[in-house]
Order: C-alpha cells, then structure tokens, then sequence
C-alpha cells in the first residue's frame, strides 16, 4: 500500500462522520474490518470459511459480557474479543484444517452452528432477545465514548490499525508463503514449509480480526444478537468479499460498505432481501468473479499498461487455484 | 417394560425418521458431487420447495386457477413435487452451473448458496417463517401403529419405509444397472465416457435434476411432519453437511448409513440429555474429524 492511499483512506475516514450518519459509518466500519479479516483467509490463502460469523459473534457475546457484567473498560473489552476470536479460531481451524476445498466450509460451518446453539441456550446470552445494554464507558478512563464522535474516531483507530495490520501481514515474508499455499498446496508443502501451521495461523488470525470486529460492534450498537453468530451473517461476509474483490487488499472494504448501504436502503423490503442479497451472488458468480475492485483494477490495467493478458493469467490462476491440490 | 427402555427406543424411532430424511438428503448431495463435484448448497432450499410445492397443491393452486375445489392430494404431490423440483434444477444446471465449469468447486458452493437464499427470501414473504401446517395426510395413513413399546404413527411409518425403499432404489440403481455404471465411469472419469460416445453433458444434467428430486421428495414426505417454513431448509442443510462430512460423499450405502445412524443417535441423545440433541451430530462430526479426517466412508 502507498503513502498515497493512507493520507487518502486516513482523509475519508475523518471526513465521512460529517457527511453520512456517525452510526452507519462505524457499522461501515466494523464489517469492513470483519471483511478484510474473512479475506486474510479466502482471498490470501484459497480457504473459504463458512462459519467466520461464529468468531464475530462469539466476540461480541464474550466482549459485551466483560464490559457489562465486569465492568471493564471498552479497550480491555475490545481486546477480550479480540482474545475470543483467537481462542476460537484455534479450536475450528485446527480441526478443520484437516479437511480441504470443499469439506473445509461445510466443516466451519456446522462448527460455527454449535457456536450459535450454545448462544442461543447459554444462560449469559439472552436467549432471543440478544445481550442488551451494553455500556460503552470511558476509554482508557479519560474519553467519553457516549459521545458519538468519540466513538466513531476510536472505531476509525481500531480500523485503520487493523487494516494496517492486514496490509503488513499480507506483504510479509509470511503472507507470501500464504499466497503459494492458495497458488498450490502441493509445492508448498514439497518446498518445505509446514502447510498446515502455516494454514493454522492464517486462519487464527483472521478469527481474531473477526473477533475485534464483533466487540467492537458490540460497543458501538451497545448490544450483541442472535443475527452475529447466525450463518446468514457467514454467507454475508463471503458476500461483501466477493463483491469487492476476492484477493485485493479494498475490495473487501469496498464490499462490505455497499452490502451495508444496501441493507439500509432496502430495509423496508422485507424478506426480499434476502433474495436481492442472493441474487447479488449469483450475479456475482457468474459475471464478476473479480468484484467491484478487482474489475476496476483489470480495467486499469487493460487501458493503460495493457498488460491484459498478464492479467487475465494471474486471474485463471487464482479461480483454479485449489483445482491444484490433491 | 421399563418406562426408561420405552422412552429411548420411541425417541429412536422419531430418530430414525429424521434420519430417512437425512439420508434421502446426503444421497442427493453425494451423487451431485460425484459427477458435478460441486457441494449443492440449495439443498435444502429444494426440500422446503418440495414441502411448499405439496403445500400449494393442496390448499392454494386450485384458487389460482379459478377451480377452488381442486386440491392436488398427497399421492399426487408425492409424484409431482418432485418431479417439478428436478426440473427447476434441471434448469439452474443448465443456465447456471454449467457455465462454472473449470472453475475452483468454490463457485459453485458459493452460487448455490445464492439460490438458496432467493429461495428462501422468496418463499418468506408469502408464507410465515414459523411455520404452516400440511394438513393433507391421506385417511390411509391416519392413526397409529402398536409397535410394542410405543403408538407410532402410520404416517411416520410410511414416511421412514418409503425413504428405505427409495434410498434403495437409488443404491441399486447405480451401483448395479448399466445406467449407474456409465454414472460412475463418468464420475472417475468424464472424457473417457465422452470419447466413447456418451453424453455425459446430459448425464450431468439429469443427475442434478435427479439429486434435487430426491431432496424435493424428502420434503413432500416432511411436509405433514414439521411444519413447511421458509427456514426449514437452511436448518436440515447444515446437519446434512456435518452428516455428509462424517460419512465421507465417496459411497452412496455410506451416506444411507450414515444418514439413519446419525439421526438415530440425535433422537436417542433427546432422552439422555435433551438440550445437547440439536449439538450432537456437530461433536460427532468434530470427533470423527480428529480421528479419522477422511470420514467413516471417505476415499480420500
């Protein structure tokens, strides 16, 4: 990433609370964070999860219980949720590491499902009616996060540090290794390295962004729900992935602020929605595999470096990339 | 007897129904998969278009037409829902799916995940997500069956013995007639098949159909069970997943099998310990995974 698009994503971010609501834009935010998280994962190392929505609400469950019940303060909160996503993350990922391609998202998925049922029995979730109430305190005891603008650029620090974080991992002697993994397994394991380990922390890491996503949203909406750990909310971050961009460092972002807008704008509708929202996959599959910022990036580089066809080959590659493994 | 044997055995058998319904469910995904190789996440989308298919027939399609005292019965739902849900798969694989092919399986996971939610988004705004009774049981299969140890209903009887059956027909019909050979040569190896003048694109085409036919028969046969709800699909399809991945999609008996046992071990855990009945296929799944990665009946 250049210096260039930080001062730029830097400059949005402070602007966009005094031209959209404060609110929206933090949930912008916390599900742009929990996107980005997902592509760690599906986008730089060729794993689709199906049951990222277990680590997101699973935090948010955890996190808003410490800050309610305990009485902590919101950036130890944070950081429990934050903890959860990791914790988690290690239990589903080492087991369903085991299972490749395909098995791997049904294996995430029904274990994310025994995250929701203990949500739903547990006797500190609320059952139906969600963890309520949440109170959002004082950050680091001085900062009063009551105040809406206080929260918004505390979410806007969360986000940008995470997404930093993102963006180093991914240019990492260790997001490379990564990278070869989702290009071909097999040659990475004959290159020596350690696939699974390598798959293991890949996947705990982008549980426990998930997590900081959820208890951060926990704090801003002040409660966690039924709908956080809810496969609905999986399929939705694979859908603000794919819609911006499988494997791009903003497509993710990209996404998930249109899925959120769209929510908005159509939540008169109803159950069409959900419909709308499948469709959108559908469309997404079959015509735009690249999303809205992979397409625009090939556009780019058609028209002015017209490296159409080197381009056209990195992107076979990546949609017949587990097509390579054993 | 005693009330405790009595109890676990009827709780078995409720088991066991759910577990024909699990079975008929995870058949439909493993053949699929063999010649697709695709997971067919709108599985469960087509079984809740089954039970809505009966649903309609019987108290709504009648009104449609203007020919309000036309209620399409049990018998003929039993026939026609899926034969109708075969053909709107038929038609998703021919416009849809065949255009991912050579792509990562991923996209076509992801696609059908699409249709299930239209699916569901669809049927949700004309129908309560709680749920609607079938009321059209067929007078011959009211009442109850004496088994012993409990009353059990014969519609549930026949419910479980016709989805034996129907599994069994499957089971014997690829693994035993020459249309079933051509199945398998093709999933083992499709160009082969072509090269000796088969249409195996058509092959592909009606082996959809006929997996999402199953899946719409196990919902006209659930229909007067549960209640028919939009969300009926989504919930069964993530346990048929965890089934599918603890027996393994390399063998049709093995997905039967799985199938029964799992859902005969969930009925007999609601009398043990009734609140981990909705968890425990997923421990299962979580154990077997640990032990034997590959699944009891994988080939991997």
């Amino acid at each position: 990433m250049t210096r260039k698009q930080w001062f730029l994503l830097l400059g949005l971010g402070v602007v966009a609370p005094f031209v959209l609501y404060p609110v929206f834009v933090m949930k912008m935010l916390c599900f742009a964070l929990f996107a980005c998280a997902f592509n760690l994962l599906l986008g730089y190392t060729g794993l689709l999860s199906f049951g990222h929505a277990a680590f997101f609400g699973g935090a948010a469950y955890v996190a808003g219980y410490a800050v309610k019940s305990w009485g902590v303060p919101p950036e130890i909160g944070i950081l429990i949720g934050l903890g959860v996503g990791a914790i988690l993350g290690a239990a589903v990922g080492a087991l369903a590491i085991r299972r490749q391609g395909i098995y791997f998202a049904m294996v995430t998925l029904a274990l994310a499902q025994i995250v929701y049922f203990v949500a739903v029995k547990a006797p500190f979730t609320g059952g139906e009616d969600g963890l309520q109430g949440i109170p959002r305190g004082r950050l680091f005891g001085i900062v009063d996060l009551n105040d809406t603008m206080n929260m918004y650029y505390f979410v806007l620090a969360i986000f940008l540090l995470a997404f930093w974080s993102i963006a180093r991992i991914i240019d990492s002697p260790f997001g490379q290794v990564l990278k070869a993994i989702r290009e071909n397994e097999a040659r990475a394991l004959s290159l020596g390295y350690d696939v699974d380990r390598f798959k293991l922390l890949a996947f705990v890491l982008s549980a426990a962004l998930a997590g900081l996503a959820g208890a951060t949203k926990a704090l801003v909406f002040q409660f966690a729900s039924l709908t956080d750990v809810h496969w609905t909310t999986s399929g939705e971050v694979v859908l603000m992935t794919l819609l911006g961009g499988v494997g791009t460092l903003f497509g993710p972002m990209v996404g998930a602020f249109t899925v959120v807008a769209l929510h908005s704008e159509l939540s008169a509708l109803g159950s069409w929605v959900t419909v709308i929202i499948g469709a959108t996959f559908i469309v997404c599959v079959l015509v735009f595999r690249r999303g809205i910022v992979g397409e625009l990036q090939a556009l780019a580089q058609r028209h002015f470096w017209g490296r159409r066809e080197a381009n056209e080959a990195e992107l076979a590659q990546i949609e017949q990339g587990s097509k390579s493994k054993p | 007897m005693d009330p405790f044997i009595k109890s676990v055995l009827s709780q078995a058998m409720l088991g066991l129904n759910n577990g024909a319904f699990y079975a008929l469910l995870s058949l439909g995904l493993a053949v699929i998969f063999g010649l697709l190789n695709i997971v067919n996440f709108a599985h469960g989308a087509f079984y809740m278009l089954g039970a809505f298919l009966a649903l309609i027939g019987l108290t709504q399609f009648g009104g449609w037409i203007g020919m309000p005292e036309l209620s399409i019965g049990f018998w003929w739902a039993l026939l026609l829902s899926p034969l109708l849900v075969g053909l709107f798969g038929i038609v998703i694989e021919r416009t849809m799916l065949k255009r991912l092919a050579g792509l990562d399986h991923l996209y076509g996971l992801l696609l059908t995940f699409g249709v299930a939610l239209v699916l569901q988004g669809f049927f949700g705004n004309f129908y309560n997500m709680a749920g609607t009774p079938y009321p059209g049981i067929p007078p011959s299969l009211r009442g109850v069956v004496d088994l012993g140890f409990m009353y059990f209903p014969k519609y549930r009887l026949f419910a479980l013995l016709f989805s034996l059956a129907v599994c069994f027909v499957t089971w014997y019909a690829i693994e035993r007639t020459k249309l079933g050979a051509l199945l398998r040569a093709s999933t083992e190896n499709p160009k082969l098949v072509e090269a000796f003048g088969v249409n195996v694109p058509l092959l592909v085409t009606l082996t959809y159909g006929f997996g999402c036919a199953l899946a719409g028969l196990a919902g006209v046969m659930a229909a007067p069970i549960y209640s028919v709800s939009p969300l009926m699909g989504s919930e069964i399809i993530i346990v048929v997943f965890a089934v599918v991945v603890i027996g393994g999609m390399g063998s049709i008996l093995g997905a039967i099998v799985t199938g029964l046992g799992l859902g005969l071990i969930e009925g007999v855990v609601k009398v043990l310990y009734p609140p981990a009945a909705s968890l425990v296929v997923f421990v299962i799944m979580a154990i077997v995974l640990m032990v034997r990665p590959s699944g009891l009946f994988g080939r991997e």
